[in-house]
């Protein structure tokens, strides 16, 4: 678990506080977006918890300790961390890369070697192919699958992640927001995770907390916030859309009913949500849709009447409940 | 050019020994020159004001002329090998400690910034990220203060500190062409081959390291 209490800090030199006073709980396990415009003290926060940055006042507990009690270097080889600009070592390889902080820990050669294997196959690279070359013959992509790479490498069981998508076209970020996303899930990790994508946020994260001059505005779960907006700011920053967004928040296939698909409409992929089944609805001019189960056979269709119905529920406030 | 041969052909120990004398004497200026620029240079980096100061006084250093420089240690030092050395010292130092500061500043500063955030060590991220970055830089440091060294160590002779100096100074007294002329080629040709062997070694550190120079 990381908590924050009344966290802030005050730059030398700036009158007002970068971070006032932030109050922020992440249970174990569960992912935490920071989001906010620019300046509003995000990553500060972010490096007050393995101390890159100490804080002027208050506490930050990581795993039940206090930080601000620990040896610097020592806690950041137990935090995993992607800062904004990946920042690989150009002068070493990719598996060297993935390798310092096992190596820092004196982890044995032959632990370290398969470590690395096992790293790059993990973030969807072949380690016979990658772990020989350097970071400046990579793609944008893949050098953002190093870098996450590297972090996890020592298994940490905190993860700190500022924009680590922010250096890729929109097709491979959402690849890789979907596969991370799947990854962290998958070891348990408690993730802190900054960006200014609203809608990577709320994809990715368990939890948003909204930031503005450096205090919390808002932190509740994506479909509360873009339901429950707490004020104008939050609801103009999660946008008019919001309506839209949060049907991506809710797979099609728990909305499927029996019935038969028109003609001349494809099905939509098992993992597609109720937006993508509206928006293929609106391009089509059908007010119904097939959608695919998990073997891949249509699991039956999604009804305009019964995305309505979802909306509705959500509008009322409490999160849909699937059929 | 018969002449120059049989003059190099008749002269063997003399031309050994004022060669040998200008690498010892070149050697020796460049090796402390590196042994005072490095560490200063990797200790200033961190201190931006000091470094300033460093840079300036360094700056004024290198526009004293060679010639100058060696005869100001006349006064001081007096004449021989040890105040021979203590100038070229000085005239090799700036190039070394200029490049070996650009070199570690020029280093991203989110490689730096990631570094500590895995939880490198301040010494580590000096011995295992940015020195080896900044090297390629460095060398070129290196190599043009050798260049420099070995061709102002010509002047040595003036202040009694021996070398290849000692065949042109001899050959201009003398008017003996051969002389002069075979110390100004060696000369000339100690030089080029310093330059080509620091390209070669920065070359294949370069490589090494896969980062361009
Ligand atoms: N070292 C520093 N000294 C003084 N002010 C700083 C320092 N670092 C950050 N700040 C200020 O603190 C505020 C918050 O900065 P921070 O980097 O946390 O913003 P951010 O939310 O991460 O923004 P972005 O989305 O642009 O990355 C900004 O106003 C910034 O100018
Ligand atoms: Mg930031």
């Amino acid at each position: 678990m990381i908590r924050l209490e009344r966290v802030s800090k005050t730059f030398p030199g700036t009158a007002l506080p970068s971070v006032d006073a932030v109050d922020l709980e992440v249970p174990d396990g569960t992912t935490c977006v920071l989001i906010g415009p620019s300046g509003c003290g995000k990553t500060t926060t972010l490096r007050m918890i393995n101390r890159l940055i100490e804080p002027s006042a208050g506490r930050v507990i990581v795993e039940g300790e206090d930080v601000t009690r620990a040896d610097p270097v020592q806690l950041r080889r137990r935090i995993g961390y992607v800062i904004q600009g990946i920042g690989l070592f150009p002068h070493l390889s990719v598996g060297d890369n993935v390798a310092t902080v096992p190596r820092l820990l004196g982890w044995p050669k032959a632990k370290v070697a398969s470590r690395i294997d096992e790293m790059l196959s993990l973030v969807g690279l072949d380690p016979a192919t990658f772990a020989g070359r350097k970071p400046g013959s990579l793609s944008g992509g893949q050098r953002q699958r190093v870098g996450v790479a590297r972090a996890l490498a020592a298994d940490p069981p905190v993860m700190l992640m500022d924009e680590p998508f922010g250096a890729v076209d929109p097709v491979v970020r959402a690849r890789l927001q979907r596969e991370f996303g799947e990854i962290l899930r998958r070891l348990g990790k408690t993730v802190i995770m900054v960006t200014h994508d609203i809608d990577e946020a709320i994809r990715m994260g368990d939890r948003v907390a909204i930031m503005r001059g450096g205090r919390i505005v808002q932190y509740d779960e994506p479909s509360r916030l873009l339901g429950r907006p707490a004020d104008a700011f939050v609801a103009d920053f999660v946008g008019a859309d919001r309506g839209l967004k949060r049907l991506t928040l809710e797979p099609a296939a728990a909305f499927a009913v029996p019935g038969v698909a028109p003609p001349g409409v494809p099905a939509l992929p098992a993992d597609a949500s109720l937006q993508e089944a509206l928006s293929l609805m609106l391009a089509s001019g059908a007010d119904a849709v097939a959608v695919a189960g998990r073997d891949g056979r249509p699991a039956g269709l999604v009804t305009l009447a019964r995305i309505r119905e979802v909306a509705a529920a959500q509008a009322e406030g409490g999160a849909a409940s699937a059929a | 050019m018969s002449g120059l041969l049989h003059w190099v052909a008749t002269h063997g120990e003399i031309i050994g020994r004022t060669v040998r004398e200008h690498l010892v004497l070149s050697g020796v200026a460049l090796a402390v020159a590196l042994a005072l620029a490095l560490p200063m240079g990797v200790a200033l980096v961190r201190h931006p004001r000091a470094a300033a100061i460093a840079v300036g006084g360094v700056n004024t250093l290198r526009t004293i002329p060679s010639l100058a420089l060696l005869v100001i240690m006349l006064p001081v030092l007096g004449t021989g090998f040890l105040p021979s050395v203590v100038a070229l010292t000085l005239y090799g130092l700036p190039a070394i400690l200029l490049n070996t500061l650009v070199g570690l500043r020029e280093v991203d500063a989110d490689v730096i910034d990631a570094a500590r955030g895995q939880g490198l060590s301040e010494r580590q991220i000096t011995t295992d990220i940015t020195i080896p970055l900044a090297l390629p830089v460095i060398l070129a440091g290196i190599r043009t203060s050798a260049v420099q060294i070995v061709s102002a160590a010509t002047l040595a002779v003036f202040i009694g500190g021996g070398g290849l100096g000692e065949l042109i100074s001899s050959g201009l007294g003398l008017l003996d062409i051969a002389q002069l002329v075979t110390g100004a080629l060696l000369v000339a040709l100690l030089a080029v081959a310093t330059e080509l062997v620091f390209g070669a070694i920065q070359f294949g550190l370069a490589r090494r390291y896969g980062i361009a120079s």
